[in-house]
């Protein structure tokens, strides 16, 4: 019994510490910021997680207690990262648009406009009477 | 019921992070749990006015699961790309999808969905909130991957939001 929680809580670890590093490796070698994101707000989720679940096979085995954080820290990961992920692309548009782009370009070439007349929030006051709006209450 | 429990969600939310942080149930938890599930949403009512109508049952769930798997699913992807995908061969894109959500909440949940799941991260919502700006790792067809997003995400989203 032991013997198979070892087996699974290394395995999990593994996993874990692999997806981390193969996301922090795509930091590294993705071409530009919009890519460069890919890797950390993915890759990382699911090797939190393994890392995570190892943790809690451990305590519930070796010390016979059931934790519950990791599944709070699981909770808090998913409502953070894609506000992070979207903070850094807001400012990159930013970036791109007033050209102080200092990097190679992205693969994607700069973004384009929505249909319309309207631009992007990021670009614009809230405006009233519209679902994205946080003026009109 | 509605006065004295504003966000009856939020409220059961609040009582099982309470309970899940003190990682016991005694009944001096429940206790502060539930005056801190009763308090805190009579007092942020204020910040958060037109509350969503949204249906915890099973098109919730349905979400749920939809969105777990995927993310799992979405882990191996993005990890194969970082590994064997030479930068010149990514073909990354932006997309520009329209949304028929209409509440903040429901377009809030989408963009996170987006930005968790297959090769995509959601950038920005559009002025008059009718499109979402996504940026894809790598993708073949845009109007293929538009539609996937629309037809998985979003139609689940408006039964969740009915």
């Amino acid at each position: 019994m032991s013997v198979i929680a070892d087996v699974v809580i290394a395995a999990l670890l593994l996993l874990g510490a692999g997806f981390a590093l193969i996301g922090s490796w795509g930091l590294v070698r993705l071409p530009s910021t919009m890519e460069r994101l890919h890797g950390p707000t993915k890759a990382t989720t699911l090797g939190l997680g393994a890392l995570l679940l190892a943790s809690v096979a451990y305590f519930q085995t070796r010390l016979g207690i059931w934790t519950a954080h990791e599944l709070l820290i699981s909770l808090f990961l998913f409502i953070t990262a894609p506000i992070s992920a979207n903070m850094i692309a807001k400012v990159h548009l930013h970036r791109v648009r007033i050209g102080a782009i200092s990097e190679p370009d992205s693969i994607a070439g700069p973004p384009p406009r929505p249909d319309g007349e309207g631009d992007w929030a990021t670009f614009e006051a809230p405006r009233r009477d519209n679902p994205a709006s946080t003026a009109n209450s | 019921m509605n006065r004295l429990l504003p966000h009856p969600a939020l409220s059961a939310m609040l009582l099982i992070v309470w309970l899940l942080m003190a990682n016991s149930i005694t009944v001096g938890g429940i206790v502060l749990g539930g005056v801190f599930a009763l308090v805190l949403p009579k007092f942020t009512q204020p910040f958060w006015p037109d509350r969503p109508r949204m249906r915890f049952g099973r098109a919730f769930l349905g979400y749920l699961g939809i969105v777990l798997l995927d993310i799992i699913v979405a882990n191996f992807q993005v990890a194969w790309l970082i590994l064997f995908r030479r930068n010149g061969d990514l073909r990354a894109r932006w997309l520009v999808v329209p949304i028929d959500l209409t509440t903040p909440e429901a377009i809030t949940m989408l963009a996170g969905t987006i930005s968790l799941t297959p090769g995509t991260v959601s950038s920005d919502v559009s002025a008059d909130g009718r499109y979402l700006l996504v940026h894809a790792l790598d993708v073949d067809d845009a109007e293929a991957e538009i539609a996937r997003i629309k037809t998985r995400y979003e139609t689940r989203l408006q039964r969740v939001f009915a």
